[in-house]
């Protein structure tokens, strides 16, 4: 029995601003249930502004006004420990955060501090958290590091000494040191060129394995899912709209906002013209009524426009929200 | 000015750059000794492709007149680059050879309105009278599939990566150039939205005949687009030749590196083996021998101590002691 780590359930969380008396609403996550095991990969994927890094904002229960969880709850799980993340204490925070929850933000390798060595951000690190003495911190470091294949050397480097690739490994070394259980990790790879960042999939994938943590993980790079994630959660315009485990959803997407997602991609195999997804993802204060993928849909039917499609089970573990589909799911029962 | 066969020429053109530590110093070639040529005839796009920290950028730089050769020759339709004064860049070169960058919101200043920057390039490269600057505006819009509605008095934050990026690409292309450099174009941009760029790119190359240098670090969507291929490493050009051939079935131990760091989507395609990074650069480019010696699989003892040789070898140039003994 694989138990559940992290628990949401119809989740809403919106931008609620309200300047000179006018009040705008920016639905970033809307009505999402997700459910992450113990000792899997989770992969969010989906275009930019699509809810992803909101989404894992609140399920790491890091948000602050103007973002507002209006319903649902997210529970985490460990230990016989329930809590909802969506109302921790600062002591709560405190306690769980690092040690147990761990987050790698987008760009991440910007937070290194410039002006002091990589072994002093990690012993303020460390300190923080243990209450260790210097000499304890390094000690730890060095280990961990070379426990990862790591440079020992880096140690003693100043950040702009070392290379973007180093600096994102460096960082993740930095936000796993402790072992957390859960692990939320923001487009860790963005932005490095391939090589790197399969080294940086590669040490995501170790950390995992050894520690059995579990990791959420958001891209929009599919082929990074492929490699890392066992399941994945496609997301547009705040809903969630297709789940399954990952090769169901690369070799049998069934939402057609997902095709479009694998289609677009270039591969190897040929060099015929492939086109982008037409059009873009919908502003979230008014976001079209019924599908919000019906703007974009060429398969649009008229109650698409109208009625918001339901959350389908397709398969045990598929699951999917297009008006499509119900054909095929009642065919199924029928 | 008689007319040139190449548009752009390279011949052993070289950047150096100067290590300071302390009272020492240590040559680092960015760029070394790269050969390559753009026939004037018929447009391409040329990509240039390796990891970050390669010398793509520093050859782009050397390429738009932005930074000086130091041994070599670099020339645009016959003439040197290095020796146009500021006044012939301004008046001719400029507008011959435009750049499109990384990041389109680095590209653009945030207090500005975007059209003002499209207003400006006609303005100073005179391709327009005032009075018709909205049409031409609008009509080099369209190519890029906006239009002056859709942008005029926006900011940049207003504008969606993708569409900051065509703006981009719509300023580089007011001065009607023959030659656009773009560096990094789309890895700022979601997947779905790179594809749209790059298919833009081979339609202003079959259209309009603009020659593109496609610079990259993302194979798949030069596979897709590009019509020959440059792949860098620490300086040097590894290989070089037209891209079914260099992708398709690559022979420098480098290259197949870098194709198979691609991830594929596809669950039966994922990775089983590790690979070499690179720790420093600084230490590849200062060493003896073949610079990929120390993470090549196949290195030999004479990669580690001269220079590999510059061979032809099934329909492209290839830079490796492996290939050597078949020439």
């Amino acid at each position: 029995m694989v138990d559940t780590i992290v628990k949401a359930e119809a989740l809403k969380a919106y931008y609620i601003t309200k300047a000179y008396g006018v009040e705008r609403t920016v639905k970033a996550v809307d009505d999402i249930s997700i459910e992450i095991k113990t000792g899997e990969v989770y992969g969010l994927a989906g275009e930019s502004g699509c809810g992803k890094s909101t989404l894992l904002k609140v399920l790491l229960g890091d948000f602050q006004p103007p973002l507002t969880v209006v319903e649902g709850s997210v529970s985490y799980q460990f230990e016989g420990m329930s809590k909802d993340a969506t109302k921790l204490s600062e002591q709560d925070k405190r306690d769980i955060r690092w040690n147990k929850v761990s987050y790698i933000p987008q760009g991440s390798m910007h937070v290194l501090n410039p002006v002091r060595r990589i072994q002093d951000t990690f012993h303020d690190f460390i300190t923080t958290h243990k209450g260790t003495t210097k000499p304890q911190s390094f000690e730890m470091t060095q280990a961990y590091l070379r426990d990862l294949g790591l440079p020992e050397k880096v140690m003693r480097s100043y950040p702009h000494q070392l290379s973007g690739g180093m600096k994102q490994r460096v960082t993740i070394a930095l936000a796993t040191i402790l072992y957390p259980k859960l692990i939320f990790a923001d487009e860790p790879t963005t932005a490095l060129d391939v090589v790197v960042q399969r080294g940086v999939i590669q040490l995501l994938k170790d950390i995992q394995k050894k520690e059995n943590s579990t990791v959420v993980l958001i891209t929009h790079d599919l082929g990074v899912h492929a490699n890392l994630a066992d399941r994945i959660g496609i997301l547009y315009a705040g809903k969630l709209v297709e789940e399954a485990s990952t090769r169901t959803i690369l070799k049998t997407p069934k939402h057609p906002y997902t095709q479009f997602l694998i289609n677009s991609l270039p591969s190897f195999d040929e060099r015929s013209a492939k086109e982008g997804i037409p059009g873009r993802p919908p502003a979230l204060d008014h976001p079209p009524s019924g599908c919000r993928f019906h703007p974009r849909c060429p398969l649009a039917i008229e109650k698409c426009s109208t009625v918001e499609p339901p959350m389908l089970e397709l398969a045990p573990g598929h699951r999917a929200a297009c008006h499509l589909l119900t054909d095929e799911v009642n065919h199924a029962a029928g | 000015m008689q007319q040139a066969k190449n548009l752009l020429e390279a011949q052993d053109l070289t950047k150096i750059f100067e290590i300071r530590k302390g009272f020492s110093s240590k040559a680092f070639h960015a760029v070394d000794k790269a050969n390559f040529s753009l026939a004037s005839n018929t447009p391409e796009i040329f990509s240039i492709a390796g990891e970050s920290g390669s010398g793509k950028s520093t050859l782009a730089k050397m390429i738009l007149g932005m930074e000086s050769s130091s041994l070599g020759k670099l020339s645009y339709k016959g003439r040197l680059i290095d020796s146009l004064s500021n006044r012939e860049k301004r008046a001719w070169f400029f507008s011959e050879v435009q750049p499109v960058f990384q990041d389109p919101f680095a590209a653009f200043s945030p207090l500005k309105r975007i059209d003002h920057y499209l207003y400006e390039t006609a303005a100073n490269y005179k391709v327009v009278k005032r009075s018709e600057a909205d049409d031409y505006i609008n009509a080099v819009l369209n190519e890029v599939g906006l239009s002056l509605a859709e942008v005029k008095g926006r900011y940049p934050n207003e504008l969606s990566g993708g569409q900051a990026q065509r703006v981009a690409i719509a300023r580089a292309l007011l001065t009607k150039p023959s030659l656009i450099v773009a560096d990094e174009p789309v890895s700022m941009l979601d997947a779905s939205l790179r594809m749209s760029i790059v298919n833009m790119f081979r339609k202003l190359k079959e259209e309009n005949g603009v020659t593109i240098i496609y610079i990259t670090h993302d194979l798949a969507t030069a596979y897709y687009s590009a019509d020959r291929i440059a792949i860098m490493l620490r300086g040097w050009i590894v290989e070089m030749g037209p891209v079914e051939k260099v992708l398709g079935e690559p022979l420098h131990p480098y290259t197949q590196n870098l194709k198979d760091s691609i991830p594929q989507a596809d669950p039966d395609k994922s990775w089983d083996k590790s690979a070499n990074l690179a720790e420093m650069e600084a230490d590849e480019y200062t060493r003896k021998g073949c610079r990929f010696a120390g993470r090549c699989p196949a290195v030999m003892d004479k990669c580690r101590q001269q220079e590999p040789p510059n061979v032809q070898h099934l329909g492209r140039a290839v830079k490796c002691f492996l290939y050597e003994t078949t020439n």
